[in-house]
């Protein structure tokens, strides 16, 4: 049963990294522009240095 | 993944003195765009950064201050896209709800998930001790998660009890908090039962609903708000020196000089002084003639420049203008609409007594079987979570986005999912003329005059103007399947026309020398002279619109400003009752007789003449080209030129309510066999999870078909069934 004391903390602290995650996402505006992120990747950047 | 990283320019060192501007550019369709313009941009010196976002239409661009944001738009021009300056949004204040309650809705998903591996030990036969352990985590991470999470339904129930009222919030607030206090009293004298998961749980789901209403809220503002901004918000006011210098609306003063340029809308009423042109006052009076305006006459903010710049003094700004009192009258027309119900808040009007005098009633039976206070109190509870609307809070935003979705795919933007209600109610439509029916911009009359050679010139030529003429002859042509010529100095003079070359034989776009009765412009080759006259064309599918509305039971009739022979002909045309020579304050009180004797009705409208009768109407709707007045009041927008999607909306709206009325069954039908099992103490936790989430995925499932159902088809043939 010992293993818990080590296993639920485990759980704990990922799922505050996952939330953490998501809260910075949302601050630093990942969100912001959802459509542009999925067209910029077909720009031809062949002209460019 | 990124675009370049812009070059900075060498002759210009961009210092940290930069500043931002930001700028709408309604043009951009793909990712080649994003490309043009923010390496374009870059190039321009003087520019330190561009960034497009792409979602809202937007680029931000980071340059020096002696760089102003006219010489940005014009650079813009020559990548090809038209560009305004972006104002404040101010339909953006709902951002920030979004978020807080995206937050929350991240919270209660995170201790939902760790309170339900909890959870799941216990209900597996974790005993004596183990289960005392958990308890005492699930409450660790329940408290604080509760305590944030549920404080949007908290605060809202406390405002409602306050006005001595009740809303959904009130029952979903007394379960919770009940079940925590319970399941707090479990914990600590080390019972078996704790509902913490259930609370969690209601809480996440909840808030998913009011997460998918907020977003669909401000998806659809924000895409309004990229069309906004094409009326005057400010005018190029003329210095002293000569220059000319842009100066927002607010700060507009009589006295001043404004240089409005051909296409732009009057930022303040005044008079001109210098230079002939012609002037469009539909947006503001619905009277579809331009006009012709010269030194000495009126003209008023909102009115359109169709013809060359013109210099105006200001007689009247801000809250003196024309435009002010139609801002008032509107104020006063929507307070009627505050009053309209939601139906989720109809629904708990009877679904919250219900509940509490249930759970009430069995803590009183239990009291009277002799069972304990705990006892008795613990199946209270029970009852309570069992019944709390779970899936009734659902049941009506998760049908709303799912249409709202819909629609926007096509071109429709509803503002939220009270207009959703409304619109399902809608027994009579009410149409503006010009600018709804009709397009609002001129188009040739009949591209018949223009042959096969003539049709590439006519259209490179055209489409390097921004002249409302020419961009109307470019739109046509290139719906007519035309490819611009190559042309060789293409120039524009401004109030005469567009120049150019092509394979050695002079070529111009310009407005006929004599004064036409309408609109007109001459396309030179070698001297030979080709008029080409405009009209403003009804929307193509107008009729289909109408009889689709009719088949739906609603009938059509024309409102118009314009004048009273113009709009009976269009009447007569489309077969509908129409009256012409209304008044803003005329529309609105029609609008009033029509309510007074029963009847919903819809309200579709671009002009600011129409404003306070959008904001009265029942429910409305503005096209994509309307005042950016008429935009805010509306309840949904539609682009495009297509005028379909108005039908379409209320055959959506309609099914939408059809399917909220299913969930809502579906709800009563969860209770009516959940309920029992509540009163006479069966209920476990367990059982309360399963049932919540069972039900709650019954109804958004259920909701998902709605988006078959009005992605079927786009003419609305099947609007009849």
């Amino acid at each position: 049963m010992s293993i818990l004391g080590f296993l639920i903390p485990l759980a704990l602290l990922m799922g505050l990294a996952g939330l953490g995650a998501f809260f910075w996402a949302m601050r630093s505006g990942q969100f912001e522009d959802l459509d542009g992120a999925a067209n910029r990747i077909l720009i031809d950047e062949e002209d460019d240095k | 993944m990124n675009a370049p990283v812009p070059d900075l320019a060498p002759d210009l060192p961009v210092s940290g003195e930069c500043i931002d501007s930001r700028f709408t550019v309604p043009g951009m369709r793909c990712a080649g765009c994003i490309g043009k313009v923010e390496r374009g941009l870059s190039a321009v010196p003087g520019v330190a950064a561009a960034r497009v976002n792409f979602s809202a239409k937007r680029v931000a661009v980071s340059h020096v201050p002696r760089l102003t944001e006219d010489d940005i738009i014009d650079e813009l021009r020559k990548l090809g896209f038209e560009a305004e300056r972006a104002a404040d949004n101010p339909l953006g204040r709902d951002d920030a709800e979004t978020k807080r309650l995206l937050r929350a809705l991240a919270v209660a998903g995170f201790g939902m998930m760790n309170i339900m591996l909890l959870s799941v030990s216990v209900w597996s036969g974790a005993d004596a001790v183990t289960r005392e352990m958990f308890h005492w985590i699930s409450a660790l991470i329940a408290v604080p998660v509760i305590a944030y999470a549920g404080r949007p339904f908290f605060s809202s129930a406390l405002m409602a009890l306050r006005y001595r009222r009740t809303n959904m919030d009130v029952p979903i607030s007394i379960g919770v908090l009940l079940a925590t206090g319970l399941s707090l009293y479990e914990t600590v004298t080390g019972g078996a039962h704790a509902y913490f998961d259930g609370a969690v749980m209601l809480l996440f789901f909840l808030l998913a609903g009011r997460v998918l209403d907020a977003m669909m809220r401000s998806r659809a503002r924000s895409g309004i708000a990229s069309l906004l901004g094409r009326m005057g918000r400010g005018a190029h006011v003329v210095q002293p020196d000569g220059s000319t210098q842009y100066v927002e609306a607010e700060r507009l003063a009589p006295g001043m000089v404004m240089l409005v340029a051909a296409g732009e809308a009057l930022a303040a009423d005044g008079e001109v002084l210098e230079g002939r042109t012609t002037i469009d006052s539909s947006m503001l009076t619905g009277e579809s003639d331009p006009r012709p305006a010269g030194p000495g006459d009126a003209i008023h903010a909102g009115m359109v420049n169709l013809g060359n710049p013109v210099r105006v003094k200001v007689t009247a700004a801000a809250q003196d203008t024309a435009l002010a009192d139609i801002a008032r009258l509107m104020d006063e027309a929507g307070q009627s609409r505050s009053r309209y119900v939601r139906i989720a808040d109809k629904a708990s009007r009877i679904y919250a007594p219900a509940v509490h005098s249930l759970a009430f009633l069995s803590f009183c039976g239990w009291m009277l079987a002799g069972a304990g206070v705990y006892h008795a109190l613990t199946i209270a509870v029970a009852v309570l979570i069992i019944t709390c609307p779970c899936a009734l809070g659902l049941a009506v935003p998760a049908a709303q986005v799912v249409a709202a979705g819909a629609l926007m795919k096509r071109g429709l933007l509803i503002k939220d999912g009270s207009a959703l209600e409304r619109l399902a109610e809608v027994d009579e439509a009410l149409f503006d003329k010009t600018g709804t029916l009709t397009l609002g911009e001129p188009r040739p009359a009949d591209l018949g005059v223009l042959d096969a050679q003539a049709r590439p010139l006519a259209l490179a030529l055209a489409q390097g103007s921004r002249h409302p003429l020419s961009r109307g002859l470019a739109q046509a042509l290139r719906d007519a399947g035309t490819e611009p010529a190559a042309l060789d100095d293409l120039a524009e003079t401004a109030g005469m026309g567009m120049t150019a070359r092509f394979q050695g034989h002079d070529v111009a776009l310009v407005r006929p020398e004599a004064e036409t009765a309408g609109l007109s412009v001459d396309l030179l080759v070698d001297g030979a002279r080709t008029r080409i006259a405009f009209t403003d064309p009804l929307r193509p599918d107008v009729r289909e619109t109408i009889a689709a509305l009719a088949a739906q039971g609603i009938r059509s009739g024309i409102v118009s400003g314009d004048r009273v022979e113009t709009v009976a002909a269009v009447g007569t045309q489309l077969g509908i009752e129409a009256v012409g020579g209304m008044t803003p304050a005329e529309k609105l009180d029609m609008l009033g007789d029509r309510a007074a004797k029963g009847h919903k009705v819809l309200m579709v409208g671009d002009g600011l003449n129409d404003g306070p009768a959008l904001a009265g109407a029942h429910v409305s709707i503005a096209p994509g080209g309307a005042s950016d007045v008429s935009q805010q009041a509306a309840d949904a927008v539609f682009v495009g030129e297509r005028f379909m999607p108005v039908a379409l909306a209320v055959r959506v709206a309609r099914a939408t309510m059809g399917i909220v009325r299913q969930n809502f069954v579906m709800a009563a039908v969860y209770n009516m066999l959940a309920v029992p099992l509540a009163i006479f103490g069966f209920v476990t936790p367990l059982i309360a999870a399963v049932a919540m989430s069972a039900s709650s995925l019954l109804v958004v499932g259920n909701s998902l078909r709605l988006a078959r159902a009005a992605g079927q088809d786009g003419a609305g043939r099947d609007s009849a069934a």
